[in-house]
């Protein structure tokens, strides 16, 4: 499961970047604005090496079986948008057009299941009602034996625990949409005599509908992105091909072909994703923040709502995390060897990279506003606009593509005499990995340090230039001065989509690299619940932080 | 004075000369901009402006918003790029067949929101423009400067915690630090408060002055327009309407539109027969020149130069009075239901309903129109 948008506030969906109506400073310059083109085609360019490969390998050559999983596929990404769809605008609307005990909190409790990735969540989720699992157990001592093994690990859970840890997409666009879009034309509908049923089926829902069709696309670019955990419940989907087909083979053409098709799935759901808007682009100006008119709810029915709601923060988020304290407690208190040995080792690789792909992420996004800052047309624009789409590129695809182009680099040197070429294509190496994280997490960077960069008035820009200072010098002594809040935002949460990151890890690194997330991976694969519970609550807690600076955001009312 | 004003094309030899040279090429103008085109997608910013501005001369654009006035502030401190045409700083070209980006144009520029940079203090924001000086000489200089706009005892402030009026002298003296040849003004005194705004405006102005650089002020405000600058220039939809001193631009405007924006004006039909011109209330004024003519024309009279009179008799009557303090504003209904306005003193107060005399004063030269266009002499067709 890679990193989740910690809130569309700093990280909007593909199909939700604000349209911008800044005065730049038109003049442009070539040095910065091919800047922009570089990193636009180095951000392009695991896409593009996919589909060259597969068109100069003169189409597909896919494997057996991949017939069963495009249909597994299929029936994952239905299941979790259905689902996912129906948890968050269910809680969305809960949350926004109602007034119950607990809801402030609940409404924020709800967004934390964003910092529990699913491949932790599948292991607890599997431990917990697994055959062996206390809950089956318990079932047993009741019912008797003859109950059988109920089919947990199956399509259905997996499901289950990827809707538990994605419905908050879906529940933070939709409730986006309905605080600050709909209001005004909630209130009309209302004092027009539309009773709240009526005015959530005929104004909210329809005016929801493109933050809906936004949070679903996320949610499935994730599913299509994972295929760790999915594999704790035997779901062998398109992405799980490709993983499983490049580790068994080492086979270039067939990881293509399948990552070609993950390709397809991820530009279906963008195009149906443009569909279920209906190119409606709802900015509507007043009432930002003001929030619906809530009704209060009373007796049973606020018990039912609260409880509801603490109910799904609790099955995603709160009772995962107890669970992994606990085993976290015995096994530091059993002093297990195991734990203190690797741990720190594990670590180090994992603070290591994140803290090297940060830096590389941010810079590369102070490039980009910076360059856009100082003018430069549509093509440089377009370009910026580009580099954001990473985020949605499927993991296998990113992954994959970064061994197509190392494989492309090992034949142009062959064809230049050396004969080993850059021999990293089997083994893995760490600037594959960090290329790739370049590619996922310039987007969320760019958001926040692009924030910061709009609250720079361009007449500062400007006065700087006509004082004499050339682009370099106004870079150090006005932009990065003024966007320094926007840079740590961006540093802190590539950090953290960098820790939680374990597809791309898995796909890309060196034998005897190991960070935390694949430890946590390697060690729930083999039923070592307990060992992986303190690494996999120390990502927890480091996922946190991304969450809480926009909780701190919405209480505050200002940007991180 | 020649012939009829085409209202797009200002002839150079019009009242307001439209490149407007003052000294008629006698020395190289500080800033010249040459049939300038700016197009923002479809839409023409600016359209085949010439302008210029002699050295230690003092010139304010004016329009309505969206006239493209800022379009030729930024065309000309190199934020954007022309179209077509060029631009000069001395006898240096900056855009046309070069390119010279702002950093290089040793320009000072001046926004509405003083954009002080805030993370520096009031020196460090002055020095900012000072890199290329020996170290030891920026010290003295931002003192120089902050002496000559009068903040000398503010230079350890943020600019968060100085008033508007401060900021934009902070943003003044940043900008006349390096001795640019040429300052740019933004609106510079549109944000700040009205009583503010008369003395900082005069002090702004000395301050330039005192520096001898050329300035380039755009603002949307007629009064400030026609007290500040030397010269004045009337954009309308990215073309230069008219270019000329205060009093020359207010007194002769080339057309309706000009009349209209710099002033007070009301329209009446009128006919000029033999160098008299008479109207609805009598006879106007003579016309000098117009001899042996006769012709169809509109009148432009302005509310300072209508007089009047309560008398019983007539058929004029005030229709509304508005105080305005020192003066008082009449507005009179004619005969024919069109409405002059008048300004009278303090004192004069007529009741709605009085009927008055209407006349204008004597040793007033109205303007005279011709559809759109102001005559400045008898077209040969009406000559009789």
């Amino acid at each position: 499961m890679t990193a989740p948008a910690p809130a569309p506030a700093v990280a909007p969906a593909p199909g939700l970047v604000r349209p911008r109506s800044r005065r730049l400073l038109g003049a442009g310059r070539p040095g910065w604005s091919t800047a922009v083109l570089v990193v636009a085609a180095l951000i392009a360019s695991p896409v593009l090496a996919v589909a060259l490969r597969a068109l100069l390998q003169g189409g597909l050559q896919l494997p057996g079986g991949v017939g069963r999983m495009v249909v597994t596929t299929l029936l994952l990404v239905t299941s979790v948008a259905l689902g996912t769809a129906a948890l968050g605008t269910g809680l969305a609307w809960l949350v926004s057009v109602h007034e119950f005990p607990g809801r402030r909190v609940l409404s924020w409790l709800l967004v934390l299941p964003l910092a529990m990735p699913a491949y932790i969540l599948g292991f607890v989720f599997l431990s917990t009602f697994d055959y062996a699992g206390p809950v089956q157990g318990a079932l047993r001592s009741v019912l008797g034996d003859d109950l059988g093994a109920l089919p947990v690990r199956s399509l259905g859970g997996a499901s289950v625990v990827l809707v538990l840890t994605l419905y908050p997409y879906v529940y933070l666009l939709v409730r986006a949409a309905f605080t600050d879009i709909a209001p005004t034309a909630y209130d009309a509908a209302r004092t027009l005599g539309a009773s709240p049923a009526r005015a959530f089926r005929t104004v909210l829902l329809p005016l929801a509908r493109p933050s809906l069709a936004a949070g679903l696309a996320l949610v499935t670019m994730e599913v299509l992105t994972d295929f760790a955990t999915v594999q704790y419940f035997n779901v062998r989907t398109v992405s799980v091909g490709v993983y499983l087909t490049w580790k068994g083979s080492f086979d270039v053409a067939s990881a293509v072909s399948l990552a070609s098709l993950v390709l397809v799935f991820a530009l279906v759901v963008l195009g149906m994703e443009r569909g279920l808007r209906g190119g409606a682009r709802y900015h509507q100006r007043g009432g930002r923040g003001r929030g619906l008119e809530r009704r209060e709810l009373t007796g049973g029915r606020a018990v039912a709502a609260t409880g509801a709601c603490a109910l799904v923060a609790a099955l995603a988020f709160g009772l995962p995390v107890l669970r992994l304290a606990t085993w976290a407690w015995s096994a530091v208190a059993d002093d297990n060897p195991l734990v203190n040995d690797r741990f720190a080792d594990h670590l180090t690789s994992s603070v290591l990279v994140a803290a090297i792909a940060a830096v590389s992420c941010v810079l590369v996004s102070v490039v980009l506003a910076h360059a856009l800052r100082l003018g430069g047309g549509r093509w440089v624009r377009g370009a910026a606009q580009a580099t954001t789409f990473g985020y949605a590129v499927p993991g296998a695809v990113v992954g994959i593509g970064v061994l197509a182009l190392f494989e492309g680099a090992d034949r142009l040197l062959e064809a230049l005499g050396r004969e080993d070429g850059t021999g990293v294509l089997v083994t893995g190496s760490v600037l594959g990995i960090l290329l790739a994280y370049v590619v996922r997490f310039t987007a969320p960077a760019y958001q926040a340090v692009d924030a910061s960069f709009g609250r720079i008035p361009p007449t500062v820009s400007a006065s700087a230039l006509t004082l004499g200072a050339t682009p370099g010098r106004l870079l150090r002594r006005v932009h990065l001065p003024l966007a320094r809040s926007g840079v740590a935002v961006a540093l802190t949460l590539v950090i953290v989509d960098a820790v939680k990151e374990l597809p791309l890890v898995l796909l890309l690194r060196p034998f005897g690299f190991t960070t935390l997330s694949v430890w946590v991976y390697e060690l729930a694969s083999e039923n070592f619940w307990e060992r992986a519970a303190l690494p996999a609550l120390l990502i927890v807690v480091v996922a946190v932080v991304p969450v809480a600076l926009t909780f701190r955001t919405r209480v505050t009312g200002q940007a991180p | 004075m020649v012939g009829v004003m085409p209202a797009s094309t200002p002839a150079a030899a019009s009242p307001g000369s439209a490149t407007g040279d003052p000294s008629a090429g006698a020395t190289t103008p500080a800033l010249r901009l040459q049939a300038v085109t700016k197009s923002y997608g479809e839409h023409p910013a600016v359209q085949a402006v010439d302008l210029a501005v002699a050295a230690g001369e003092v010139l304010t654009v004016i329009g309505p918003s969206g006239c493209g006035k800022s379009t030729l502030l930024r065309l000309a401190a190199g934020l954007e790029r022309p179209d077509s045409g060029s631009v000069w700083l001395g006898d240096r070209e900056v855009a046309g067949s070069r390119w010279v980006p702002p950093e290089r144009r040793h320009v000072g520029l001046v926004f509405q929101d003083h954009a002080l940079f805030p993370h520096l203090d009031v020196a460090t924001n002055i020095a900012f423009g000072l890199d290329r000086l020996p170290r030891g000489e920026r010290g003295p200089r931002v003192t120089e400067v902050l002496e000559l706009v009068g903040l000398g005892d503010l230079r350890d402030r943020y600019p968060h915690e100085l008033s508007g009026g401060e900021q934009q002298r902070v943003a003044l003296a940043r900008a006349l630090a390096p001795r640019p040849a040429v300052v740019l003004l933004d609106e510079p005194f549109s944000s700040l408060d009205e009583n503010l705004r008369a003395q900082v405006r005069a002090d702004t102005l000395a301050a330039i002055r005192l520096t001898g650089s050329a300035a380039l002020l755009v603002t949307h405000d007629q009064t400030e327009a026609l007290s500040l600058g030397d010269r004045l220039a009337v954009v309308r939809r990215g073309v230069v309407e008219q270019v000329g001193p205060p009093t020359e631009v207010y007194e002769t405007p080339v057309n309706r539109f000009v009349a209209t924006f710099m002033g007070d004006a009301d329209y009446l039909p009128a006919h000029v027969r033999d160098a008299l011109l008479t109207s609805e209330i009598g006879v106007v004024s003579t016309v000098p020149g117009w001899g042996r003519t006769e012709l169809d024309v509109e009148v432009m009279l302005r509310p300072h130069e209508v007089a009047l009179r309560p008398e019983p008799s007539a058929a004029a009557v005030v229709e509304r009075v508005e105080y305005h303090g020192a003066f008082v504003l009449h507005h009179v209904r004619l005969p024919s239901g069109r409405t002059v306005r008048s300004w009278q003193q303090h004192g004069v107060r007529l009741e709605p309903g009085t009927p008055v005399d209407v006349t204008v004063v004597p040793g007033s030269r109205p303007v005279l129109l011709s559809g759109d266009t102001a005559l400045f002499a008898p077209p040969d067709s009406a000559r009789r």
